[in-house]
């Protein structure tokens, strides 16, 4: 028998990670997978969550958060290749002009 | 707990010597076919050529070029074979048995999901390939690399896809469910079993299981010829044996799959006294495994291979919407019947 | 007791890996990190009994999702990282206020939560039950997220196009 809280713990603390990350991280692609990481800290809450109520649409709402952001992945990454193909860099400290 | 034990070290034990066997198994069909004899010297019909190849492996030297990024280098074929080995757990290969007054399935765990951990341990597999050919930090690995993971990813979803006719005429994920759904006739004397129901997606699923574990006509990632070896070019002795092991464990699960998905498991005529009843099906599942294996080997020494854009449209222009189309139709029927 | 000792086990395993992705400066380090949280977190989604949403995971996310973006650090060639003054800036407020911010959320939730503990396997999630959710009660919702997977995939591969060389007139 774990408390609820510990898990919700584990979730935020998952999500202040990915917040840390994406605030020091200078790689465009790192940025990114710490928004991965936020999201998988949410999906824990919403599956905790799920269990305490007895309620299944928590890991429904888990399965569509994950499709998003499969998506989400997608397009991203086709972004950034595209900066990638017209900066020749991945630091997002220097794509800090609006026209080359 | 410990029947558990002792059925995990039993069957990494079977796995490996059938990985070797199969090596074996291939030199001697693919050997024939091409006229010439394979391996006759080391012991009778060249039984023991895997032993002395292990020996061999053991004994090369193990190089590691002075360029490669060391951590991804060593762990590759380790995630390779890992995840390759991984997927005996959940895989039947009889009815229960009872063994010195134990009750126990012939079978690790039997999980309800158990054909989706297989399709999951099969997607981080692509890990494996994918480390190998960045770490190597040569032109041939990445190319190879980098092909053959997007492969291996592309035909994952019409290998998925095409089980899910199976599936929704099994009602469960359980491998052990799937099988027992497959008991029965038709007609009273055809068997259940899914490839009669199921053929369009028995043929896309043998074909995307080729794709799959990078077999002729599919390997052009480690052909010999178009990419000197791919993404195991910089690999020696027994980093290289692991990914030929992981290799020869992918095609063994996958043909078991095949057998327990479509083929009716571990069916057949069972007589005799009690102890032959509880091994006859371990037999019949045995054989079906070693026909699919066969057929993966004759493909081999027959087929030329595809150009990597024809692989990749035929994967994404022909085999995806077929396998949605099996899908849709065995929907319609199972729908319309009840 | 058990369901405790597992939950901290794979609770470690991914701070560890969080952590891990943190502090690793070339991008396939934190990748694979990422993955192995992926992996812990599909542990702990089967402590709570969603078993399908912890294949769909292991499946999804961890075996597609991710291996996208190694792909992508593998084509671009992605080096390690340098800091620049905004990255020091934010290191030296960003770690300290994440830390004040997570000790305080700890702290809330494990007093005044109002939350009790689940068991081992809590709210089994097997894929015919949410089958049934998918297609009854979120519908809807589903073929929503069908139309929008369709329109990544369209953005993807005309953000990626490269545009047409012109001809060379003989």
């Amino acid at each position: 028998m774990v408390p609820l809280s510990y898990y919700l713990i584990l979730g935020g603390i998952l999500f202040a990670c990915g917040v840390t990350g994406f605030l020091i991280k200078r790689n465009i692609i790192t940025i990114f997978m710490c928004i991965e990481l936020m999201l998988n800290g949410v999906n824990l809450t919403f599956v905790a969550f799920a269990a305490q109520w007895q309620a299944l649409a928590g890991q429904v709402f888990v399965f569509f958060v994950m499709v998003v952001a499969a998506a989400e992945t997608a397009v991203g990454l086709a972004i950034i290749i595209a900066v990638y193909r017209t900066r020749e860099t991945l630091n997002v400290d220097l794509v800090n002009l609006l026209k080359l | 707990m410990l029947v558990s034990a002792v059925k995990i070290v039993l069957a990494m034990f079977v796995l490996l010597t059938a990985v070797a066997y199969t090596v074996w198994l291939e030199r001697k069909v693919v050997g024939h076919i091409q006229n010439r004899w394979g391996p006759t010297r080391v012991g009778p019909f060249g039984l023991l050529q895997p032993l002395a190849d292990g020996v061999k492996f053991i004994f090369k030297e193990d190089l590691t070029p002075p360029h490669v990024y060391k951590p991804l280098y060593i762990a590759a074929p380790m995630i390779a074979l890992i995840f390759a080995l991984t997927s005996i757990s959940v895989i039947p290969v009889g009815n229960w048995v009872n063994v010195g007054g134990i009750q126990t399935p012939l079978q690790i765990t039997d999980v309800n999901i158990g054909l989706l951990i297989i399709l999951g341990v099969t997607s981080l597999g692509v890990y494996g390939v994918a480390l190998a050919g960045w770490s190597s930090n040569s032109k041939y690995s990445l190319l190879g690399g980098l092909r053959a993971s997007a492969q291996m990813v592309s035909y994952e979803i019409a290998l998925g896809l095409s089980l899910v006719g199976v599936l929704i005429l099994s009602g469960s994920f359980s491998l052990r469910e799937i099988v027992q759904a497959q008991s029965g006739t038709y007609l009273g004397f055809i068997p259940r079993w899914n490839i009669f129901p199921q053929f369009i997606a028995f043929f896309i699923y043998l074909m995307a299981a080729y794709a799959e574990t990078n077999r002729v006509p599919f390997d052009l990632p480690e052909a010999e010829t178009e990419l000197v070896a791919g993404y195991h070019t910089e690999y020696s002795s027994m980093k290289f044996a692991m990914f030929f092991m992981a290799e020869y464990a992918n095609m063994i699960t996958v043909a078991c799959l095949a057998s327990l998905l479509f083929l009716g498991g571990w069916a057949g005529p069972l007589f005799g006294p009690e102890i032959l009843r509880d091994v006859l099906p371990l037999f019949w599942f045995g054989l079906r495994v070693f026909v699919f294996l066969f057929v993966y080997i004759w493909v081999r020494g027959t087929l030329p291979r595809f150009r990597y854009d024809q692989l990749m449209a035929f994967g994404w222009k022909f085999l995806l919407p077929l396998a949605i189309a099996n899908l849709v139709i065995t929907a319609l029927i199972v729908a319309l019947n009840s | 007791m058990l369901h405790l000792i597992l939950f901290l086990i794979f609770g470690m395993v991914c701070v560890a890996g969080a952590i891990n992705l943190l502090v690793q400066t070339h991008p396939i380090n934190s990748a694979l990190s990422l993955v192995v949280v992926m992996g812990a977190l599909a542990a702990e989604f089967l402590l709570l009994g969603a078993e399908f949403v912890a294949a769909v995971q292991v499946i999804v996310y961890a075996g597609a999702v991710m291996v996208l973006f190694v792909f992508v650090i593998m084509l671009l060639n992605a080096g390690t990282e340098e800091h620049t003054n905004g990255s020091r800036v934010a290191l030296r407020i960003g770690i300290p206020g994440m830390l004040i911010g997570s000790v305080l959320l700890a702290w809330v939730l494990l007093t005044r939560s109002g939350t009790h503990a689940v068991p081992a396997g809590a709210l089994p999630g097997p894929p015919k039950t949410l089958g049934w959710l998918l297609f009854h009660d979120y519908l809807l919702p589903f073929e929503i997220t069908s139309v929008l997977v369709l329109i990544a995939i369209m953005g993807a591969v005309v953000l990626t196009a490269r545009a047409e060389s012109p001809r060379k007139e003989n």
